[in-house]
């Protein structure tokens, strides 16, 4: 059993968000790299309970990315998987992205392709889908729980207002979120290895993007709050009502 | 050339949010000048030609009972075929959860560029570029589609839904449905509650309240407002309230007209699933909690003492006695 993990770096959480450049790119000074939270907490960290409880499933993680990317896979690979692939470009495009991941889960015959529900910075919510069309294989997104029997997957999946429970075949593309595994940390012998597991760098393979960002901009700043004294909750409501039209 | 509003359903009814998508496909329709047409896949309840209130002329349905459930593969299939069989080329979904399952394998599959989390009309001026919230909705982005076909999909409670005189055709389509993989074993729904994604109004509870059996205030304040219940990440991890209402950036991330928010302090990972709410109302007894600062409204106090008064100022507001 071979588990693909798809892995993102993004700006960690509490980064401050600014443009540089004419508001056409991201400025990266200053800013902490992270693993995109949704791909480490919950698509690796499912990967790696599933390959604890059984040692022949194999994990490998790949990342669409630039060298300044591999500080941040080897923390993954901290946290556990047998070996790392970086394809060595750069793009904002989902459709680039996702078949650049799709020909290395084609190539290798992957059983099963996990992505976090979506990057905290692009908040694209798309390669899942598109890895798995490109791989003509099932899709479940949004899945807060996941557990194997032989090549029978069961999971849980969020629909609005509730949750729906799915069995499928696989090959299976599945996108992560909260629910389906415990956070967890890496620990001194997990840094240790992953000094040593292989990291591939491979080159793109030659595809069209679709899209292009012209540019970034910040929303409009807030007039600021206006408070009410506690003892006057009825002037909160004509507010709500009359001013903000909100009640 | 024309514009394929895709709708979703929830129990056979159309959802709220696909009559947004619907006056959003209309208007961008008539940007290009050209038509729009919504496409039903499944069984619906609903009267279908009702939807030419919202600007579409016409209504392609696919009526087989398979597509009653969501098998993504299958949907991603059957709307490409119907695409091609109707010559249209800017597809709209709603970004909810069928959206985000569905929309970019059906972009994948006609090899059309997507914009997902859109958040305003595209600006066809000089090209196609369509702005979406970027970095958790801290900051936007105005991205082109360079490819002929064209896939986005709209933030719930982004576009004001508008409905005026009209009924559509209907139009039944002959298309293959291939048989689904995914097989649909259960369903747990809270049944008669409002969906989070689709209300207008929160109501949101945080730390600051206790302990679970402190919720009537809350519960109290939503009803009179019709409102959904939501809570914070501390609130869902304590099992205080089920999972599904947590919301902030690990939780679901919401967008609606008010957001009430009692005794969260207001993390940064809390405001990244809220901060697209149109106004937001904080109630806390910390006046140095950093929710205030993006806050529309306050008020520095006890939420035991200031909930049910506001309950109490609502109801005499709605005249409910």
């Amino acid at each position: 059993m071979k588990i693909l993990v798809c892995v993102s770096v993004t700006p960690d959480t509490t980064s401050k968000i600014a443009f540089k450049d004419g508001n056409s790119k991201f400025d990266d000074a200053g800013v902490q790299w992270i693993i995109n939270p949704y791909d480490e907490w919950y698509s690796l960290v499912r990967a790696i309970e599933l390959k604890e409880k059984d040692a022949s499933i194999s994990i490998h993680l790949v990342t669409v990315g630039n060298k300044e990317a591999e500080a941040v896979i080897r923390k993954a690979l901290a946290l556990g998987g047998d070996e790392a692939t970086r394809i060595n470009a750069e793009s904002n495009d989902s459709y680039f992205i996702a078949a650049q991941i799709a020909e290395i889960a084609n190539k290798g015959a992957y059983d099963l392709v996990f992505t976090g529900k979506e990057t905290i910075d692009y908040n694209g919510s798309s390669i899942g889908g598109m890895v798995a069309e490109l791989m003509n294989a099932p899709y479940i997104s949004l899945a807060t729980k996941f557990e194997l029997n032989g090549n029978m997957a069961t999971v849980t999946r969020e629909i609005e207002g509730g949750e729906e429970i799915n069995e499928v075949v696989l090959p299976l593309v599945v996108s992560c979120q909260k629910g389906i595994a415990e956070q967890r940390i890496p620990n001194m012998r997990g840094i240790m290895a992953a000094r040593t597991k292989t990291l591939h760098v491979v080159e793109p393979i030659v595809i069209d993007a679709l899209t292009n960002v012209v540019n970034y901009e910040m929303p409009p700043a807030k007039a600021g709050v206006k408070l009410v004294d506690a003892d006057n909750v009825a002037e909160l409501v004509r507010l709500l009502h009359e001013e903000a039209k909100a009640i | 050339m024309s514009v394929l509003i895709i709708i979703d359903k929830a129990d056979g009814q159309i959802k709220k949010s696909s009559l947004e998508v619907l006056t959003y496909g209309a208007d961008v329709a008539k940007q290009l000048n050209t038509t729009a047409a919504a496409l039903v896949l499944g069984t619906c309840t609903d009267d279908l030609s009702t939807l030419g209130k919202y600007g579409v002329g016409k209504v392609y349905q696919v009526v087989e009972d398979s597509l009653n459930n969501l098998d993504a593969q299958v949907y991603a299939q059957v709307i490409a075929s119907v695409t091609n069989q109707v010559g249209a080329n800017v597809l709209i979904f709603s970004h909810n959860q069928t959206g985000k399952s569905v929309a970019a394998r059906v972009a994948a599959n006609l090899k059309a560029g997507i914009v997902t989390g859109a958040c305003a009309l595209p600006d066809v001026s000089n090209g196609f570029v369509v702005k979406k919230t970027v970095f958790s909705g801290k900051a936007f982005a105005n991205v082109n589609i360079n490819s002929a076909c064209k896939v986005i999909s709209l933030n719930p409670n982004s576009y004001k839904t508008v409905a005026t005189e009209g009924s559509a055709i209907i139009e039944t389509l002959n298309v293959s449905v291939p048989t689904a993989k995914v097989k649909v074993t259960g369903i747990n729904k809270v049944s008669g509650e409002v969906p989070l994604t689709e209300a207008e109004i929160v109501v949101s509870g945080g730390r600051g309240l206790k302990g679970p059996e402190n919720w009537g205030i809350i519960l109290d304040l939503a009803h009179v407002l019709g409102a959904a219940t939501a809570c914070s990440r501390p609130v869902g991890d304590a099992h205080w309230r089920p999972h599904h209402e947590h919301v902030g950036q690990t939780g679901i991330q919401i967008a609606p007209n008010l957001y009430i928010a009692v005794g969260i302090s207001g993390a940064i990972q809390h405001l990244a699933g809220v901060n697209r709410s149109k106004v937001i109302v904080v109630i806390n007894k910390d006046a140095e909690a950093p929710f205030f600062k993006a806050a529309d409204y306050g008020i520095v106090g006890d939420a035991f003492e200031v909930l049910p008064k506001l309950t109490a100022e609502i109801k005499k507001l709605k005249g409910i006695a």
